[in-house]
This record gives structure tokens, sequence and C-alpha cells, in this order.
């Protein structure tokens, strides 16, 4: 068939699209040791694009009002046809959205993802996940209901007490001293726009992936091609497999259990005069709430749950060992578990009401955290012997 | 890859060729059923959730060659109450020669306003003000107004003109009569529109053209 091939051709020579495609997408060599839990940055993707797709669905029938926003939620549930698909698809993608970012995140912790050349892919794909959580934030206040009102208020309280700029720029950023009609409005527009944002850094770090090549759960980079798979058909067949495990999952959320993870306060519009009884954060959110409880001095923990995600940051500089997998470093190995362990006990001490018992146990948890980054990792990288 | 994989057999096929198409075309039939409901949340709710809603209407105010009108599901509804010399026009032979569907041929209304009075009671018409033409709204032209004017309807956009049946003249652009709603007299003066007790399962989706 010439034709085509003179059609292709000419694209070539002006865009190289088709070459890049294959040189990127099937001739790529992947290390053929990757384990399971280098499927989820393809969930990731996968869950990012269905989050688009069924926003702009909703945000067609949704009115950022104080009056209205409720009440276009409930319609989107009850009226518009399909809306209920809509809508629960896209909070059970948040929850699977987070889920793979921080499975994906400690899987870069244990086989050493972050250390070089891969610094900024992790560097990317922190600021990945702090835009997440900035449109996450901003999209559970927009169904204004009770839990999304209050929510808010207290992550714009913590806000406040940062010295000097605290309150000027959060009112500047909110319109107002209190969350209203302005602030709803802006929290709307930034939940959109940053939807867009994330796909560009998502464009960045998937470039930086593909320049420094894959890490794999030996820690040590394939040398010889004999070490390498071409990505296609292996790793999308694989990948497409662990997609359909995946999905099934997220239609079980979507269909099965919609309210499983919603609050039913939620359901309650908005009331500036009453605050809930019992305010919990999303789980998603729930370690960070958890430190921001267990620090007696306002600004005290809101500067320790801004420093559990800056240790994550500094972390290339912290761990100074060039072993990456911590299944070849001892002390790693028994440490960094520990350090996940506290990070899901800080999740469910943050779905709990502050008893002593939880603040106790948040304590803990949250100084271990700290302790496995800022003194275990950078001791143990100078003076460890690696198997 | 090995070679055998990757080199053609005689017919200029793959052996993986069945297991891509086949994922391609359940991956694609996939897409396809998952636009569905996306797609389905774009249509008019007020299809499905105002067809049942109902507007009651007070006419003891109206008098003899008046004409009012109201707003049901988004549309302005016409109400006339006719008076003799009105209904004595709408049976001209002279009149109906000039009407394009005058025995209401198009499926313009509910069967029980399938009549030569287009309503339920003849003293008392009530029609969609939506011209069939463009969807302008066309005025009432009280009756003795002008040399023809017998309480029919003309439309400012482009000129239609429709009887007090609301049914279109020949010459006008305007293809169909004007739809009649479902209506049920409640009492003499009070009238439900969004119901008809004599045809009960009309629905405005049955109608022609709004």
């Amino acid at each position: 068939m010439p034709a085509p091939e003179k059609t292709s051709g000419w694209l070539e020579r002006r865009l190289p699209v088709m070459s890049v495609l294959r040189r990127e997408y099937i001739a790529f060599p992947m290390p053929r040791n990757l384990n399971a839990l280098w499927s989820f940055g393809a969930f990731l993707m996968v869950t990012m694009a269905i989050m688009i797709a069924s926003g702009l669905f909703l945000a067609i029938n949704y009115t950022p009002d104080i009056t209205q926003a409720f009440a276009s939620v409930e319609a989107i549930d009850r009226q518009i046809p399909s809306g209920w698909f809509l809508r629960s698809l896209h909070m059970g993608g948040v929850t699977m959205l987070f889920a793979c970012l921080y499975i994906h995140i400690a899987r870069s912790l244990w086989y050493g993802s972050y250390k070089a050349p891969r610094e900024l892919l992790w560097l990317t794909g922190l600021g990945l996940m702090l835009m997440v959580m900035v449109t996450a934030f901003a999209g559970y206040v927009l169904p204004w209901g009770q839990m999304s009102y209050w929510g808010a208020t207290v992550v714009l309280n913590a806000a406040h007490t940062i010295p000097l700029i605290g309150k000027p720029v959060s009112e500047l950023l909110l319109g107002g001293e209190t969350l209203g009609n302005t602030a709803l409005h802006r929290l709307f527009v930034l939940h959109f726009t940053m939807a867009f944002a994330i796909v560009a850094v998502i464009a960045l770090h998937v470039t930086a992936l593909h320049v420094v090549k894959p890490n794999n759960p030996s820690g040590i980079d394939p040398v010889s091609p004999k070490q390498t798979l071409p990505f296609h058909p292996y790793y999308t067949s694989r990948d497409g497999f662990a997609l359909c495990l995946f999905l099934m999952v997220y239609a079980g959320l979507v269909f099965f259990l919609p309210d499983l993870l919603t609050l039913a306060d939620n359901y309650v519009q908005a009331n500036p005069l009453v605050t809930p009884r019992d305010i919990r954060p999303e789980w998603y959110f729930a370690p960070f709430y958890a430190i921001l409880r267990a620090v007696p001095s306002r600004l005290g923990g809101l500067l320790l749950a801004v420093g559990s995600l800056a240790v994550l940051f500094a972390l290339p500089a912290l761990d100074r060992s060039p072993t990456r997998s911590a299944t070849r470093r001892p002390l790693v190995r028994l440490s960094l578990p520990l350090a996940f362990l506290s990070f899901i006990l800080l999740g469910v001490a943050g779905m709990h009401p502050p008893t002593e018992t939880w603040l106790i146990v948040s304590r803990l948890a949250m100084a271990w955290w700290f302790i496995h980054f800022l003194v275990v990792m950078p001791l143990v990288s100078e003076r460890e012997i690696t198997s | 890859m090995t070679q055998s994989e990757t080199s053609p057999s005689p017919g200029g096929t793959k052996r993986r060729d069945l297991l891509t198409t086949a994922t391609v075309t359940l991956g694609c039939a996939g897409a396809c059923a998952l636009a569905v409901p996306f797609l389905n949340s774009l249509k008019n709710p007020s299809a499905t959730t105002l067809s049942d809603k109902t507007l009651e209407v007070d006419l003891s105010s109206l008098a003899p060659g008046q004409d009012m009108t109201v707003q049901w599901q988004d549309w302005p509804i016409f109400i006339q109450r006719r008076t003799p010399q009105m209904l004595a026009a709408l049976q001209t032979p002279a009149h109906i020669a000039t009407l394009r569907d005058a025995n209401s041929k198009m499926p313009q209304q509910p069967k029980d306003a399938t009549n030569w009075h287009r309503s339920v009671r003849p003293d008392y018409g009530v029609l969609v003000g939506i011209c069939t033409h463009l969807g302008c709204v066309p005025s009432f032209e009280k009756p003795g107004s002008a040399p023809e004017a017998e309480g029919g309807y003309s439309c400012p956009c482009h000129g239609s003109h429709f009887d007090a049946a609301g049914r279109v003249a020949q010459r006008a652009p305007a293809p169909y009569n004007l739809p009649v709603p479902p209506v049920t007299f409640l009492s003499d003066t009070k009238i439900r529109i969004g119901h008809s007790a004599g045809d009960p399962g009309f629905s405005m989706s049955d109608i022609q053209q709004i």
C-alpha cells in the first residue's frame, strides 16, 4: 500500500508523532522484573481522565452560588438523566485517585525511586500530589453541604494562623473573612483550573519518566537489552489486565457502595449558624487532620502537617545512600514499614473523635514519621551495610 | 518477541491479530457504553421531571371574547372565552376552505379536542401560544377589531394566521395548527392544564410539532 506510507512520511517530516509513539510506547525498553505496584501510574492516568470527563459534565449542571449550589447538586443526583452516575463516578474517583496516589508514592519510597537520576520525577510527582490535594479540597466545598462548609472553615482558620500573611492572603483569595458566595465561586474556578494544570504537570512527569526510564524492584538499572522488554505488547497487556481489575474495584465503589465514603452531614445544606457535632475529614486528608489536632498549638499543628509533606520533598537530599531498594537495606526495611504504619494510624486517628487514646496514637505515629525521614534516613545512609 | 510471533503467515496476518482486534473492539465498545450516561446527562431534565406537573387556572374573570395567557411548562398558554359569533365563524364553509388542516388530522391535540372547535368545550379554547413556523408567540386579534378578525391569532414574525380554534390559514408559512394542551374542566370556571380526562394517555410529546 504505497499511499498510506506517503501520508505517514509527510506527517513524519513535519511532526514526528508516529515515530515518537513507536519509540516511547511500543519499543520503549521496560525492566522485565517490574511487579504489580508499577501499574498504579497507569491507574492514576485513567482515573484522572475519568475525573476530568465526569467533572466537565457535572460542571454543566452545577451552579456556583450559595443559594443554589446545594440544590443543583441534588438535582444532579435526582433529576439530571444519569446525573447520579456521573456524580458517583466523580466522588468514587477521588477515593481511587488518592488510594493509587498513596500506593504509588509508597512504592517509590520502598524501591528508592526518588534517587538520582529520578529526583525531578519524584518532585513533579509530589507536586502533582499537592495539586490533587488542593483540587480535592476546593471540590469538596462545591456541594455546599455542612461538611463542605465546616471542613473548609476549619482549614481556613488554620491558614489564618500563619503569621503576617495568613489572614490577608486568604481574604484576598476568598474575597472575605468567611466563606460566602465569592469564595464558593472562586473555589469552583480553582477546582476547574487546577484539573487542567494537573494534566500539564502529568505531561512533565511522564516526560521525565521517559528520559530517566522506570526504576525496578531490584533498584539496579538494567544494563543489557536482555534485562528489558518492549513496552508493547508486554506492559500494555499487563497494565491492561491490571486496569480491568482496578476498574472492577472502582465500579464496585460507584455502583454498590456510593455512600461508603461520604458523610451523611454533607447532605444537609451548609448552615453558618450550626456546626455539625462530629466534624470529620475525608479519609484521604485524615492523616494531616490528625496531625493538626495532635499538636496543642494552632500554628504548630499547621507547620507539622505541612512539614510531614515537606520531608518527602527533601528526601532526595536526606537519603544519600546510592542503594535504592529497601529490600537491600536492612535498617530501612524495618524503619520504612513503621513509617507506613504511622501514616495509616494517623489516618485512622483522624477519622475518630480526639479522645486521649487517639491523641497519644497520633503523637507517637507523627513522631515516628518525622524520626524516620529526618533521623533514620540520613544516619542510615551514612553507615549502613547493604546486602 | 520471537520471530514466529512477528513474521507474517502466508495470509499476511499475524498470530496476535485476533487478540489485538478483539481487545480494541471490546475496548471501543466499552468506551461507547461509558459515553451513554455522559450524553444522557445532557438531555433536558424537564422532559422527565416536569411533564407530570399540572396547572390549575381560574377562568371566572374571563369575559366572552376575552383572551388570557398563562405559563405552563415554559410555554405560553392562550385561554380564550368564545362568543357565539366566534363559534359561528369557525363553522362557515368559506372560512373552512381557507384552512390547511380544518379537521385537525395532524396530531396537534388530545383526542377530546379533535373536533371542529379544537377544545373540550366549545365556549373555551386552550392553545399553546407558539407559532408552528419558527416559534414566535402569536398575538390575539380581538373579535371585531379588524374586518376578518373573529378572535384568531396572527404571528408578528412571518405573518402566519390562525383562527380562534388555532387552525392555520393556507396562505400562512406555518405548517401545522397551534398545539392544544391536555385540559380537564374541574368546574364551569376552573380548568387543570396538564391532564386530559377525555384522553388520559395523552402526553405533550405525542404532538407533531410545538
